[in-house]
């Protein structure tokens, strides 16, 4: 227990950058994640309760909310897709005793870690479970949903990986335009990063953006599909023609940049919109996903979405006004629009929705966003984007 | 060995199809259309092409009788002496099938001595010495040294060898291959001499030459033992003698088998497959054929050669389940006077006769003439050659395809150290206690393995082939007339009845192996959720221990604790 005082006095300078972070936030998101000391408590409780369980002759339990779209819904007002009630109880038994030392095992790595102040990277955590024999993981999977399994235990109690100590492999996404970002490193040391003076490169998003601050007085925020069509608006600069901030996704952004974009549009109040290719794929699976979340992490869906975020393009609609060239919808396409139709409550909920993702598959074409490339390569600069920015209302919701 | 009767003299192809009591003509046909193709090429009609076109009579001066050994010396294949491997095993397997189906018959334990002797690289002598009833000397040169000469083309009785073709074949091949002749010791009983027989044959008459005879002492009181020199090469792995003498001990549990391959030590390294039941096979009965497996030739044939007065009589007399009544049946509904003379009988009427046949309701033919091995005796027989830890059995009752009754026997050996889990099942085929090793993929019995369900049975089964398992699969097919594919006997051909049955059987012994597979995956689940207690609570006692930061004393407390915890649970 001394080990752990002297690791929580260690991270106070970090608990005070996250104060003045949290003080910006807007009303009704009073806690977005737990401090170090209540992640411990959280993890030491739950492993007392399974102790004293064990001693009163009882078998342990777990009770695990059920992270899938079946037990998601969604209210346009609240503005994500909202976790239901429904749990699995996870109760120890001779088929569940593996998991259960497994998951124990992860606890105490993440207790050790916030103890410490370090962390582990996915992959990282992965190898140390090498040391635990017959407890190993013998595939990373397995041990990241582990790591699911303890966040959505915790959920409720605003832990989310991040304050796990559990950082994902993969950084965010590319940002460029008129904005600051206020960072400090783990020496302390604070940064002021410019990120309209990248020169042709950009600022690349980190995996814990919960301290960052931001100065800014972009008018709105572009969010792209591609590394292409990202390389092409910024490298004419095209964020200084409009005034924006432009944020490459990369395919279904990240929790870091869904996280980013959410706090810099939240505390800056600009509008977000988003140019995907016009396709099943980046409407119900990148849009809906930056939008209102995911089934399967629906329990930090709260925090790490933008429900501002409205659908520039490219549309159905896009594909035949700009005479758009196409491909042919794949099966697999189809069956993810008409699973996105029947089973999303997002899409379910908006008829303007419903209505360009049947148009979709009645043309049974799909189109990428360099598509407009066929106009000439600087179309989408010079005629595409400006004429859709003219009327944002007219945009998807 | 077989005792003969009469003396058969194959003639030109043409009538050769028709023969008294043959109920199959599917036997016959390949060598009738064999021997009209060799005749075909014997007349050098296209050498002469430029030449005046030959007129039919100075074509028919080339037209000369073919004897069969002459036919069968040029198409050896036929009868199983493809290559040198198969030569071996063959000559084995002619010899053996003789000494059990004598000794059977004469109601003897069967004991018999297979020894192999490499001479050189390329040659071997095979000798096989039983304790049978013996041949009497004047027929000894006619049954090793002409083709198609026996005692069981002729009847219907369930017995080894069928058409009288290979122990003579057998002589013949290695007379063609080293230029010895084959020789034969039998003694038929303690007060008569042993007789010695140096039988060569001659192939253009297929009448034997014997080269030599005599009178020798000799120790076993009955018994026939005959040498062979051929051209061959021994080899191991599933085709090989070895396996076959394994094979046909397992189907013969009452007969006892002293081998001595090629590349043994001395004498003394032999293996002996001792019988493992003192009861003979019982005695199977010989029967005559049932109406409803006849053909229209072998009819007409009948018809003419009977000793029947009527045709009424003909039918009540010549068949099986045929009473008069029946038999008077038949000759109405075919429209024939019942008291016609079956010589009358003419093309036409006999047509008439042979349709009326299926429209007349007959019983079913009698089933004793075929023994089966038997439940009890399979198990232990398979259990002697593969100490497996299942073993199971299944003996149908008999039934009947085109007229011959036949029965299905099917037997399981799963697990246990020898068999591979990865591999394919091995599946031993027998017809008449006669192991088939070649042309597996042609055979009925493979055919009704793939198509069983095996998935069924806690086994695995890729699509449309042999089950995969550590496991050895018998089929045993007992028949008065077991219908071959081809003379060299490999694979049984494929009827409906034949392999509905074979599926039964196999589908039976598959029920009882299923349950036991269960039971065993059971047990290994039990055992394995076991060790996943002892394995990983100590996992969850040492991260307790580091989250509450226990003391030693109290993680080993929370072992204890909740191994019991669980061991409870498990139980209720």
């Amino acid at each position: 227990m001394a080990k752990a005082k002297k690791a929580a006095k260690k991270t106070s300078a970090k608990k005070s950058v996250r104060k003045i972070a949290r003080k910006r936030a807007p009303q009704g998101e009073k806690r977005i994640h737990a401090t170090d000391e209540e992640t411990m408590d959280q993890i030491d409780s739950t492993a007392k309760r399974i102790y004293d369980t064990i001693h009163k002759s009882g078998r342990p339990d777990l009770k695990l909310p059920i992270r899938s779209l079946s037990n998601v819904s969604y209210d346009p007002k609240r503005g994500y897709l909202e976790i239901g009630n429904q749990n699995k109880v996870r109760t120890l038994s001779v088929n569940t005793v593996k998991n259960f030392a497994q998951t124990l095992r992860m606890m105490s790595l993440s207790k050790e870690l916030i103890s410490n102040n370090d962390f582990a990277t996915k992959r990282e955590a992965y190898y140390i479970s090498k040391n635990w024999e017959e407890a190993k993981f013998d595939e990373q999977p397995e041990s990241d949903t582990v790591m699911d399994d303890i966040e959505a235990l915790f959920s409720v109690e605003a832990v989310n990986r991040e304050q796990l100590r559990f950082y994902p492999e993969e950084h965010g996404g590319s940002v460029s335009g008129p904005l600051v970002v206020i960072d400090q490193d783990n020496t302390g040391r604070v940064a002021r990063i410019d990120c309209s003076s990248f020169g042709s490169g950009a600022y690349s998003v980190p995996t814990s953006v919960e301290a960052l601050q931001f100065e800014t007085n972009a008018d709105f925020i572009l969010l792209i599909e591609t590394g292409g069509m990202f390389q092409r608006l910024q490298s004419h600069r095209f964020w200084e023609r409009m005034n924006c901030i432009l944020v490459e996704m990369g395919g279904v952004p990240t929790r870091a940049v869904r996280r980013f974009v959410r706090r810099l549009a939240d505390e800056e109040r600009i509008p977000v919109y988003a140019f995907v290719d016009c396709d099943p794929y980046g409407i119900a699976n990148i849009y809906r996903t930056i939008k209102v979340g995911s089934g399967s992490s629906a329990h930090i869906n709260k925090f790490f979405c933008v429900p501002s975020a409205r659908f520039l393009g490219v549309t159905p609609q896009d594909i035949i006004d700009y005479e758009l060239p196409t491909h042919k919808l794949t099966d697999v396409d189809i069956k993810r629009a008409k699973d996105a139709l029947k089973n999303d409550p997002f899409f379910k909920s908006h008829p303007a929705w419903k209505k360009a993702i049947e148009q979709l598959v009645k043309m049974g074409v799909r189109a990428e966003q360099q598509a407009l490339a066929k106009w000439g390569l600087n179309y989408v600069i010079d005629e595409y984007l400006p004429q859709k920015l003219e009327h944002p209302d007219k945009f998807l919701p | 060995m077989s005792k003969g009767k009469q003396g058969l003299l194959f003639d030109e192809g043409g009538s050769s199809a028709v023969k008294p009591k043959a109920p199959a003509r599917k036997k016959k046909a390949p060598q009738t259309k064999k021997s009209a193709s060799t005749r075909t090429k014997a007349a050098p009609r296209s050498k002469k092409a430029p030449g005046p076109a030959p007129s039919a009579e100075s074509m028919s001066k080339k037209q000369r009788e073919i004897s069969v050994s002459e036919f069968f010396a040029k198409n050896r294949h036929l009868l199983g002496f493809d290559n040198p491997a198969k030569a071996l095993l063959t000559t084995i397997k002619e010899l053996v099938d003789n000494s059990l189906d004598a000794a059977d018959e004469a109601r003897i334990p069967a004991e018999v001595d297979i020894t192999i002797d490499q001479i050189s690289e390329d040659r071997f002598r095979v000798t096989c010495t039983d304790n049978g009833p013996g041949i009497v000397p004047k027929n000894v040169p006619l049954v090793f040294g002409k083709l198609l000469y026996g005692s069981k083309f002729h009847r219907l009785k369930m017995s080894r060898g069928q058409q009288g073709i290979g122990v003579s074949a057998a002589g013949m091949y290695g007379l063609l291959t080293t230029g010895h002749a084959i020789r034969v010791i039998s003694r038929t009983a303690k007060n008569k001499p042993a007789n010695r027989f140096e039988i060569a044959i001659d192939t253009q008459k297929n009448h034997p030459a014997v080269k030599k005879q005599d009178e020798i002492e000799w120790d076993r009181p009955h018994g026939t033992s005959v040498e062979i020199e051929l051209e061959a090469s021994y080899r191991k792995g599933h085709h090989s003698v070895d396996n076959y003498i394994r094979q046909i001990s397992l189907a013969n549990p009452h007969a006892t088998l002293r081998y001595r391959a090629p590349d043994r030590a001395n004498d003394m390294d032999l293996t002996v497959y001792a019988g493992v039941t003192n009861e003979l096979p019982p005695e199977t009965a010989e029967i005559q054929p049932h109406p409803y497996g006849v053909e229209l030739g072998v009819l007409m044939q009948m018809l003419r050669e009977t000793k029947a007065r009527t045709v009424q009589n003909f039918f009540h007399t010549e068949f099986s389940r045929v009473s008069n009544k029946v038999a008077g049946d038949i000759a109405k509904l075919a429209r024939v006077p019942a008291n016609r003379k079956p010589a009358k009988v003419d093309r036409k009427e006999a047509e008439a006769l042979h349709k009326a046949i299926p429209q007349t309701k007959i019983m079913a033919p009698p089933t004793d003439c075929i023994a089966p091995i038997g439940e009890e005796l399979l198990e232990k027989a398979l259990t002697s050659i593969h100490p497996a830890e299942f073993i199971t059995a299944t003996t149908r009752r008999p039934v009947v395809y085109r007229g011959n009754p036949f029965l299905v026997e099917t037997a399981i050996a799963y697990g246990g150290a020898e068999l591979s889990a990865d591999d394919a099942a091995i599946v031993y085929r027998y017809a008449n206690r006669v192991p088939l090793q070649y042309q597996h993929g042609a055979c009925a019995i493979s055919k009704a393995v793939a198509a069983t369900d095996w998935k069924k049975y806690g086994l695995q089964q890729p699509k449309g082939s042999v089950p995969v398992g550590p496991m050895v699969l018998m089929v045993h097919i007992a028949s008065v007339w077991v219908p071959f594919t081809s003379e060299s006997k490999e694979a049984i051909a494929h009827y409906p009845e034949i392999i509905k049955e074979i599926k039964l059987g196999l589908q039976d012994c598959g029920r009882k192996l299923g349950a036991h597979v269960r039971r065993k995956r059971r047990d290994a689940d039990e055992e394995k959720k076991r060790s996943y207690i002892t394995k990983y609570i100590p996992h969850v006692a040492t991260a307790l221990q580091e989250i509450l930061e226990l003391s030693d004393k109290d993680r080993e407390r929370t072992v204890v604790t909740l191994t019991d915890v669980l061991e409870r649970s498990r139980k209720m």
